[in-house]
């Protein structure tokens, strides 16, 4: 019986999370645009959102990058395909290591900021205070980090696969000598903008909406107290990074299987 | 921080982020122009089309002139009917040449050898919705092994 009620509670919090999610995006984002008063916060939001988790993807993207060609080398060489490493590197980091490392990364850098930051606005009444002033805080906080996402990891994705490129040519052409006008003429031959390139970045837009989405809702809800933080902090990287991870095979099976 | 330095800095990402997309375009992506702008379709029919798929490449002498758009069974002969989509650059191509299926390299990817044929007055050149008829089919390692084995017994 206390099995079969579980089950019923823990589903219906389930829903009942999934459509406070929606409302609360809804409201953030439908409405009337006031593009004069929102541009300056999203400039600001694009900054701490996009500008300050640039380091930290374009090193990893370049260690990454620098990994596969390395790992893919050495078991290249063995069969005389030492050329197909441009292609290798090329089509795993356009296709599954970018937008899904970046993603992570970008959950473990902004998504926990994000979620840090207005719970701790919740927790010092910053949030009421503004809707005693009659600004709406769902149109005049949430929105404008919404869309910082949501623009800024397509382009942080991009980056992180120019970069792993590169950094596949430098170890894979500059240190172990693969040929320098085979490792590219080969990538050129298998990676293709509509499939390969614009299918990354469809992915990373999915992966945007979901991990901001989560951000910002477990901090809207966050309880207003140091642990209620605390564990929406960990909640958000831990839903955000699942979340990818389960969307990336779904998406991977739909466009590549 | 002023808004000055942000705006500054947010446009430095926002170029950033162009110009691993310009790269990603110019360096990395496939820019051979043989699908993109006018194409024309020719259709050549096969005994056995092997390992040929969709998208695979067409090729003069070597030269990418366009793709294998579409591969189907011919209803009434069941014999495989390939649709190829040749860029407009390469036209006039005489119906006296011939379609074969070929890998490139010992385990590489198949595709199709057109092979220019002679030209003469009585010969049409090949347009928009022709068929080759002269063409040969893939090699399947089955049948060569069994054509070995076949020809060794005679000793």
């Amino acid at each position: 019986m206390n099995f079969f009620i579980n089950i019923g509670r823990n589903t219906l919090n389930t829903l009942r999370g999934v459509g406070a999610a929606s409302i609360m995006l809804f409201q953030a984002l439908v409405g009337k645009p006031q593009p004069r008063k929102m541009f300056p916060l999203l400039i600001r939001q694009l900054y701490v959102v996009g500008v300050q988790s640039m380091l930290i993807i374009l090193i990893s993207g370049l260690f990454i990058g620098m990994v596969l060609g390395l790992q893919g080398y050495t078991i290249l060489v063995d069969f005389g395909a030492e050329q197909a490493l441009g292609p290798m590197v090329a089509l795993s980091l356009l296709r599954e290591l970018g937008p899904v490392v970046t993603a992570l990364l970008f959950a473990g850098r902004a998504g926990s900021a994000l979620t840090a930051e207005i719970g701790l606005m919740r927790a010092t009444e910053q949030l009421s205070s503004l809707e005693m002033m009659a600004v709406d805080p769902l149109r005049r906080v949430v929105a404008p980090r919404f869309w910082a996402g949501f623009i800024s990891m397509p382009l942080l994705a991009l980056m992180f696969s120019a970069i792993g490129i590169y950094g596949g040519f430098l170890v894979g052409v500059q240190w172990l000598g693969v040929d320098d006008g085979a490792f590219w003429s080969v990538m050129q031959a298998s990676v293709e903008w509509q499939n390969d390139i614009m299918n990354g970045v469809i992915k990373s837009l999915v992966f945007a909406i979901v991990v901001t989405w989560i951000a910002l809702y477990k901090g809207y809800t966050a309880a207003p107290t140091s642990p209620g933080i605390s564990a929406a902090t960990t909640q958000t990287v831990v839903y955000s990074s699942l979340a990818v991870l389960g969307l990336d095979f779904i998406l991977t099976a739909v466009m590549f299987g | 921080m002023e808004m000055r330095k942000i705006e500054l800095l947010v446009g430095v990402f926002i170029s950033v982020a162009i110009a691993a997309l310009i790269f990603l375009a110019l360096q990395v992506a496939n820019q051979s122009n043989a699908l993109r702008g006018e194409t024309y379709t020719l259709y050549a029919k096969f005994d056995n089309i092997g390992g040929l798929k969709v998208r695979s490449p067409v090729k003069v002498g070597g030269v990418v002139v366009g793709r294998v758009a579409s591969i189907e069974l011919d209803s009434e002969y069941f014999e495989p009917v390939v649709e190829m989509r040749i860029s407009n650059k390469y036209a006039k191509f005489p119906e006296t040449s011939t379609a074969s299926i070929l890998t490139s390299g010992l385990l590489g990817e198949q595709y199709i050898g057109l092979e220019p044929g002679f030209m003469d007055d009585d010969i049409f050149v090949l347009a928009d919705g022709d068929s080759i008829f002269n063409t040969n089919s893939a090699m399947v390692l089955e049948n060569l092994i069994g054509q070995f084995l076949f020809s060794q017994g005679d000793d």
